[in-house]
C-alpha cells in the first residue's frame, strides 16, 4: 500500500470556481484543477516565490512541490491550446486559518484574516492578541516554541518572557 | 450574525459545554436582535461521527461563530472549509456570560 498523501496547506483558496474560453467550438472539455496546484501556481509564479520557499508554506516538500507545479502547468497548457475549461475542485487539502489567544479574556480564536492589523480578539473584541502557527515561514518576524507541545508563537516585537498557555513552561 | 454556544442545559444559567459533538444543547444568539434559541443536538449518544454531523447541524442554521470547550480535527476541518469562526473557551463560564461579552 501506498504512504498517504500529506495534507497541502492552501492560504486563499480563489473566490471563483474556474475559467472558461471565449468563442470555443467544443464546450463540453473540462480540465479540472485541484486547488494544490492552483495554489502551485499562485505561489510560484504571482508571489514569485523560490520552489524551497512555495513548498514550505504548503507544508509539503520540494520535489512534492515541483510536481504538483508541474502538473498545474501542464493542464494550463492543455487547456489553452485545446480551449477547454478549467474547473478548480479537489485535492488533498486544508485550508489555512491562524490562531490566536486572546490575553485579555484567555480564549483561543481562529480567523482566516491574513492583515494581522484587522484581528481582533473574537469575543471580548480585545485588540491585545498573540497569534500561533503551525509552520514558521515569514521572515519579519521571529518565532518561539513551547520545548513540550512545540506550539509557536509568532512575535512581531521581540517580548521576553510568554509562557505556553496549556504547558504553563517558558517559550523559547 | 448568528452565534452557535454549546451549552450543558436549556437556560441561561447553565454552563458552557466543554466538548462540541457530543453536547447537550446548542444555543443560538443572534446578536441584532438579542434573542437566544435552544436546540438539542441529537448526536449526543451517536456511537461515531458526533463531531461532523453535528457540526452539519449547526452550520444548518447560518451561523458565523462558534463557541465551545474544544473542537476535534475533522469538526475544525469542516468549519474552516465554511469559514466559520470557532473560539475554544478556556475558563469556566455560563451561556450568559458568554453573551455579555459578546
Amino acid at each position: 500500500m501506498v504512504r498517504p498523501k500529506r495534507n497541502r496547506r492552501i492560504y486563499i483558496s480563489p473566490d471563483f470556481k474556474g475559467f472558461s474560453p471565449i468563442g470555443a467550438i467544443n464546450k463540453s472539455s473540462v480540465v479540472i484543477m485541484s486547488f494544490d496546484e492552483y495554489e502551485a501556481i499562485r505561489l510560484a509564479d504571482y508571489e514569485l516565490l523560490h520552489q524551497k520557499d512555495a513548498a514550505l508554506r504548503m507544508s509539503i516538500s520540494r520535489p512534492t512541490f515541483s510536481r504538483i507545479y508541474e502538473s498545474a502547468r501542464r493542464k494550463v497548457a492543455q487547456a489553452f491550446v485545446t480551449g477547454a475549461s478549467i474547473v478548480f475542485e479537489g485535492g488533498k487539502i486544508y485550508f489555512d486559518s491562524n490562531w490566536f489567544l486572546c490575553e485579555d479574556c484567555n480564549a483561543w480564536f481562529n480567523s482566516h484574516e491574513h492583515d494581522v492589523s484587522k484581528i481582533y480578539c473574537a469575543l471580548c473584541e480585545s485588540k491585545k492578541t498573540l497569534r500561533f502557527s503551525d509552520i514558521e515561514f515569514e521572515s519579519d518576524t521571529s518565532y518561539l516554541s513551547c520545548p513540550k507541545c512545540k506550539r509557536t508563537a509568532c512575535l512581531k516585537e521581540k517580548k521576553q518572557k510568554i509562557a505556553c498557555p496549556d504547558c504553563k513552561i517558558e517559550l523559547q | 450574525m448568528k452565534v452557535a454556544i454549546t451549552s450543558v442545559g436549556n437556560t441561561v444559567d447553565s454552563s458552557v459545554d466543554s466538548r462540541f459533538g457530543r453536547c447537550s444543547f446548542f444555543a443560538l444568539y443572534d446578536t441584532e436582535s438579542g434573542n437566544v434559541e435552544f436546540v438539542e443536538n441529537n448526536e449526543k449518544n451517536a456511537i461515531e461521527g458526533a463531531g461532523p454531523a453535528a457540526a452539519q447541524f449547526v452550520a444548518s442554521f447560518g451561523v458565523q461563530k462558534v463557541i465551545s470547550g474544544e473542537f476535534g480535527q475533522k469538526v475544525k476541518a469542516i468549519f474552516d472549509q465554511l469559514k466559520i469562526q470557532l473560539i475554544v473557551i478556556q475558563d469556566e463560564k455560563t451561556v450568559a456570560d458568554i453573551i455579555k461579552m459578546l
